[in-house]
């Protein structure tokens, strides 16, 4: 290695041999060609390790089809499609910085790489009101989830209340105040999920009348009458848990034959969450959570397992966003002159604080790990920027030219790796249909 | 030094524009930005139009796909590319294709006995 350096040092005075290339390139160009060859190899690691992932993905779905149409529904569309625009507008500015690199275009291709960076803050900015939001309606992962099951019942019974309570919320908005649940009255045959989206309008005009607990929407502790539950009604056992035929498919193939004959009953030692609420009203008559009443026994015992498939894929996939932006951060680095070379570090430090400061209010609390970690990004981020302009002239020029911009390139397609992911990613887990 | 041979390299690379130096013209490169916003509203504009369970999720993933092909073609510069990179990534795709397809087929295999066993231990 050593040998190599001195040989360049040697070439770089007497040949015409550009300093970036490396001993055993015969030309830039090969040099070039080998690095970027070398990125295709490991993207190609990357979207294997994804598809692990994304296999994962595909088994569950394709076991419990009717629980992505169920647990899907908490995700917010409206941030993931903004999130999907914000990362493809970076992923063109990153694009266009490339661009600017090979024409030698110097302070384009900072302020590209600046808007870039910007790009990668403000989609983990939405990944993170996304997390906290489902952290704070009961919808984290793991045994604390809403639909954790131990034993065949719900292991959290408040958090499953919060995750009833937030996905009203959610149809409210979405369909109007009074349109609330647009399925209520289906769940026993085979549409049941066709209303969801395209007409819970109509069901606001239409079946007004069969809709009385849909005040649930905007009511939150109302009178219960019979077909009513009262979400804020205490818990009681009730030792009746619905029991469908998990697959009518399987059944009908007579596979489990004894259960064609029942396919709904009661059995003993469960739990249900509403008082007063039989086998029938559990199994769907009015209960307040049709969407979650209407799945199959063993659907409802797996349902928290998309939401631990959504935390893994996005957040692997947010740990590739952080890794590109300090990648970018590092080409920024280099590809500027002295002043962006002096406030790289301490921008990032500051805005790292303010990164901290918004989640602190995104998660309604400072505890002290986060008051400290705050003040020492300030206090950092301005002390660099102090030391780093005092010693403004021992920063060298940008290090890349229309001949080496090799970095940048291979950045670039990291980052648009990333955004390749959430294209697949955005679809399969918001727009579920 | 090495510098004064730049203007060199740099007609040098004019002349094989096609070598994986290719410079994307920004119109162009504007114009894939626009179009991969678009498909972004397609994709969410169509969950409201109902096609079927499937024909929801294939359509979403053509979708996607054209995206992918888009994004891989002018933002990572395949199109001007080497065919070997183009290669290694159509490559790794299949085999993810291959690991998820294999994966499904033996879930499918196992999913009547798995249903049985999940509706007993709720009911022993």
């Amino acid at each position: 290695m050593s040998d190599a350096h001195e040989h360049a040092a040697d070439h770089s005075g007497g040949h015409d041999h550009p300093p970036h290339l490396a001993h055993h390139f015969e030309t830039p160009e090969q040099q070039m060609e080998s690095g970027k060859l070398g990125m295709w190899v490991f993207l190609a690691t990357e979207i294997l390790m994804f598809g692990g992932l994304f296999c994962a993905y595909a088994v569950y779905r394709g076991n419990h089809p009717d629980v992505f149409l169920f647990a899907h529904q908490f995700l917010d569309t409206k941030w993931g499609a903004i999130n999907t625009a914000v990362l493809l507008a970076s992923s063109f500015t990153m694009a266009w910085g490339v661009r600017a690199a090979q024409l030698g275009q110097k302070r384009l291709l900072v302020t590209m790489l600046a808007l870039t960076l910007l790009g990668g803050l403000g989609f983990m900015t939405i990944k993170s009101v996304e997390y906290t939001g489902k952290h704070a309606h009961g919808l984290w992962v793991g045994p604390v989830n809403a639909f954790y099951q131990s034993g065949g019942v719900l292991a959290n019974a408040d958090n499953f209340k919060e995750a009833d309570k937030y996905l009203d919320k959610k149809k409210a908005e979405k369909y109007g105040k009074t349109g609330g649940h647009g399925d209520h009255d289906h769940g026993h045959g085979d549409g049941a999920h066709d209303a969801d989206h395209s007409e819970g309008e109509h069901h606001t005009e239409a079946h007004a009348d069969d809709h009385g607990e849909d005040a649930h929407a905007q009511a939150e502790a109302e009178p219960a009458d019979e077909a009513t539950p009262d979400p804020e009604a205490e818990i009681v056992l009730t030792n009746i848990v619905p029991t469908q035929i998990a697959r009518p498919a399987a059944s009908q193939g007579g596979v489990i034959s004894g259960l064609i004959q029942n396919p709904v009953r009661g059995v003993e030692g469960g739990r249900s969450l509403y008082t007063g609420v039989g086998a029938a009203q559990a199994t769907h008559q009015g209960s307040h959570y049709p969407d979650y009443d209407e799945l199959a026994a063993r659907d409802k015992l797996t349902t928290s397992t998309f939401f631990q498939i959504y935390y893994v894929m996005t957040g692997l996939h947010g740990i590739h966003v952080v890794i590109g932006m300090a990648l970018i951060g590092w080409i920024l680095w280099m590809s500027g002159g002295p002043w962006t070379k002096a406030l790289v570090g301490p921008v990032a430090s500051i805005a790292f604080a303010g990164f901290l400061v918004f989640v602190g209010f995104l998660t309604e609390g400072f505890p002290a790990w986060l008051v400290v970690s705050i003040g020492l990004s300030v206090v950092i981020g301005f002390a660099a920027g102090v030391l780093n302009v005092v010693k403004l002239g021992s920063f060298s020029a940008g290090a890349f030219s229309p001949e080496y911009y090799t970095p940048v390139d291979l950045v670039g397609l990291y980052w648009h790796l990333v955004d390749l992911i959430w294209i697949f990613l955005f679809p399969l887990l918001y727009l579920i249909h | 030094m090495s510098h004064a041979a730049a203007p060199e390299t740099q007609d040098d690379h004019d002349d094989h524009g096609s070598h994986g130096h290719h410079v994307v013209p920004l119109s162009l490169l504007f114009g894939i930005f626009m179009v991969l916003m678009f498909l972004t509203v397609v994709t969410v504009a169509v969950t409201r139009l109902d096609f079927g369970y499937e024909m929801n999720l294939i359509v979403a993933m053509a979708i996607a796909l054209v995206k992918a092909v888009f994004v891989g073609l002018y933002f990572m510069h395949l199109r001007w590319d080497a065919p070997l990179n183009g290669f290694i990534l159509v490559v790794s795709l299949l085999f993810v294709t291959l690991f998820i397809t294999f994966s499904l087929i033996d879930t499918a295999q196992y999913a009547p006995a798995q249903e049985a066993a999940a509706i007993r231990t709720v009911a022993p």
